[in-house]
């Protein structure tokens, strides 16, 4: 038994990292949100580096790797924030693959692993109904935790831009799939626990990112003659931080780690994964705006887009009500 | 990473299940302290001569050499038995690591053999009336006198003080020392007329701690273990362990509880309370998040040695698990969840004091803020 990322998932995990530090700063976050675009170019930097189809098997065109080493580029990009349609076209990915024929596999997965094609994604436990990525998006699933999905062309869906308070990624809103695209078996549903806990580790990383931002601020902000962090009222404030954020990481990569080799067991975890990255990530990135004080409240303070893309996050593909009504359920209450 | 156990780890685990299965000691009396505490005393002479006491010592010491991860299994197996404790569990988790650690070769060929059969139980004289989170600032002081020291103060929230032969104690011996390197780590002998020992009854009506009075108790020199004035690090390292091995214990604990309020919640026919069903949400959340975490610091520790500072979420998320557990079943209870002979209300209340002991869960928050997150201390 060992509950560690093995040497290769460090790997890609400090890889990510790195590359992410220096080609997505902050400042290139606020950019793109200022522009309402995505990073064109570092999402092409992205697609070469294969992350699209980390998880996609070989034989359709992926990398073959597990739902670990998904976890670690979700954290990593939710770290940095990046302006990326990665989400959509992950979701896609991971729907297509659990439950799609052999004819949609072979259309979708190759060319969404390359990012060669976008993916949006319907998410239709919220109401309205809210498509993730749609910007530029050709493939659109829409997966439904009650029976079938749908898989077909971004251009026979109707979508309203919708105009939410993150604005690293594009979002729309779908009132109908009546009669869209192609229909998906019940099988898909694994694919959409496994993008539950994609979802909940891009919040991991955007949590670790807001409390390190405290940690740091509470070091070098001075009042009253000493850094706050020395008094207890923020420094047991940045304890609690640590805890929300390690109890979400132990839940997180405990879901990847299930739905690549337990996935009897993936339906309870990646419902407690969800539930707890959602109100963890809120709580930490709200706690580090009261540890910023006013300024973290301010247009020019880069702690905006975390704390909206993290309570974004927490709505979508089941908000923290829902999940726990699901653990309820799941351990016979 | 792999959580599956590996076949060494799944026969080491099959082995103590099997053993549990066979010796089991049956239903603990309740209800005469001391019937109960002989009980345990025998159970643990069982559990020695399977050699499953002293699990994590080294053989050379009488102990298994067991693995973290083979402790942990073991607690596993032995909360899942719904077995005893072993009456000597301050003397198992915490002095036996500690004379193995820091103690000569007298001590250990002294004092590892009865710590391991129950014959000599051990007890803890840490906190004082004035000294609780703040324990490096304790006024028990130790004079030196021929061959030994005489030591004079007051400690409190000792646990077995009443039948320990040993206690594992912390007395100044250099007044002017700066106060965390003034301190000495002794061993002192309960049975003398120096020691008095009284009872200290807690808000559930029992005494499981007690006060112990010292009037220049005798301690001869070669009962410090450590150096003089190096007491405090010798301590720092008994707390890690009492942390550390009391981990997994404290997860198979809960788990257990909870599925006797899941029992609860059916009997009272309470299923259907959207609270409820929240609040037990809630409370597996945590609860797996507490036995994935104790995993994560096993393997940590696994790769560096001792239990880390982030051994402290442990505890701190244990305080705060059992509280929530306790109120909730006693809230679905309602009247009867305030009667005095509902064993619920009983856990209740005694999980009041989880906050408190072992580490209060401020303190931890301190631990977690300064070591762990690197910021400055008030201090």
């Amino acid at each position: 038994m060992n509950f560690d990322l093995t040497e290769d998932q460090r790997e890609i995990k400090d890889v990510a990292r790195q590359f992410l530090e220096s080609r997505c700063k902050l400042d290139d976050v606020r950019k793109a949100a200022d522009a309402g675009s995505y990073d064109e170019g570092l999402w092409k930097e992205i697609c070469e580096l294969g992350w699209p189809g980390i998880a996609t098997p070989e034989a359709d065109g992926g990398q073959g790797l597990g739902m670990v080493e998904l976890a670690t580029i979700c954290e990593e990009l939710g770290y940095a924030c990046a302006p990326v349609p990665f989400m959509g076209s992950v979701i896609d990915s991971l729907v297509i693959a659990a439950g799609g024929s052999d004819e949609q596999r072979a259309r979708w997965l190759p060319n969404l692993a390359t990012g060669e094609v976008r993916g949006a994604a319907v998410m239709v436990d919220s109401s309205p109904w809210v498509a993730i990525d749609t910007e530029g998006a050709t493939v659109v699933v829409t997966p439904d935790s009650k029976g079938v999905g749908r898989v077909g062309e971004a251009s026979e869906l109707e979508i309203v831009p919708l105009d939410l308070i993150d604005k690293t990624r594009s979002y729309g809103e779908v009132a109908s799939t009546d009669g869209f695209g192609e229909e998906l078996p019940p099988e898909h549903y694994q694919g959409v626990l496994k993008s539950q806990v994609a979802l909940s580790a891009e919040m991991l990383g955007l949590a670790q990112r807001a409390m390190e931002m405290a940690v740091d601020y509470a070091r070098d902000r001075e009042q009253f003659g000493r850094p706050i962090g020395a008094y207890q009222a923020v420094s047991h404030r940045c304890a609690e931080m640590l805890y929300a954020v390690e109890e979400t990481r132990s839940l997180v990569y405990y879901a990847a780690w299930c739905a690549d080799a337990e996935p009897e067991t993936l339906p309870l975890a990646a419902a407690m994964a969800k539930a707890q990255a959602s109100e963890a990530s809120w709580s930490v990135v709200s706690s580090s705006l009261q540890v910023h004080g006013g300024i973290g409240f301010t247009w020019e303070h880069d702690l905006q887009f975390l704390l909206k893309r993290a309570r974004t996050d927490g709505r979508l593909l089941g908000t923290p009500k829902q999940e726990r009504a699901r653990v309820a359920d799941l351990v016979g209450v | 990473m792999d959580l599956t156990l590996t076949e060494s780890e799944a026969a080491f685990r099959d082995e103590a299940r099997d053993w549990f299965a066979k010796n089991h000691p049956g239903e603990t009396p309740r209800g005469d302290e001391k019937v109960e505490f002989e009980f345990r005393r025998s159970w643990q002479k069982t559990l020695h001569d399977g050699g499953w006491a002293g699990l994590s010592w080294p053989a050379e010491f009488g102990g298994r050499g067991a693995s973290l991860i083979e402790q942990t299994l073991f607690n596993e197996e032995m909360g899942a038995a719904d077995a005893p404790l072993p009456a000597n569990v301050l003397g198992l988790v915490m002095g036996g690591p500690v004379v193995i650690a820091h103690g000569d070769e007298a001590q250990k060929e002294r004092y590892l053999e009865p710590i391991l059969s129950a014959e000599e139980i051990w007890c803890q004289g840490f906190s004082e009336p004035e000294s609780g989170s703040d324990l490096a600032s304790l006024k028990t002081r130790a004079v030196k006198s021929d061959g030994g020291w005489k030591i004079t103060g007051q400690k409190v929230w000792t646990t077995y003080a009443h039948e320990a032969k040993w206690c594992m104690l912390l007395a100044r011996t250099d007044q002017d020392a700066p106060k965390h390197q003034g301190i000495t780590y002794f061993l002192l002998d309960m049975d003398q007329a120096e020691v008095e020992v009284r009872p200290l009854r807690q808000i559930t009506g029992e005494a499981e701690f007690n006060e112990i009075f010292l009037e220049e108790a005798f301690v001869p020199d070669e009962n410090i273990v450590g150096e003089v004035g190096a007491g405090w690090s010798v301590a720092i390292t008994t707390l890690m362990f009492e942390r550390a091995g009391l981990g997994a214990l404290a997860v198979v604990g809960l788990g257990r509880a909870y599925e006797e309020l899941l029992k609860l919640i059916a009997e009272r026919d309470v299923g259907s309370d959207p609270s409820v069903r929240e609040r037990m949400a809630k409370l597996k959340i945590g609860l797996e998040a507490m036995r994935l975490g104790a995993m994560r610091t096993l393997t940590a520790t696994m790769k560096t040695g001792i239990p880390g500072p982030e051994a402290s979420l442990g505890k701190w998320e244990w305080a705060v698990l059992n509280q929530e557990m306790t109120d909730l079943a006693t809230e679905i209870l309602g009247v009867d969840g305030l009667k005095s002979d509902e064993e619920w209300t009983y856990r209740f209340l005694r999980s009041r004091a989880n906050s408190i002991e072992g580490g209060t869960t401020e303190v931890l928050k301190n631990i977690v803020a300064e070591r762990v997150l690197g910021l400055p201390r008030l201090r």
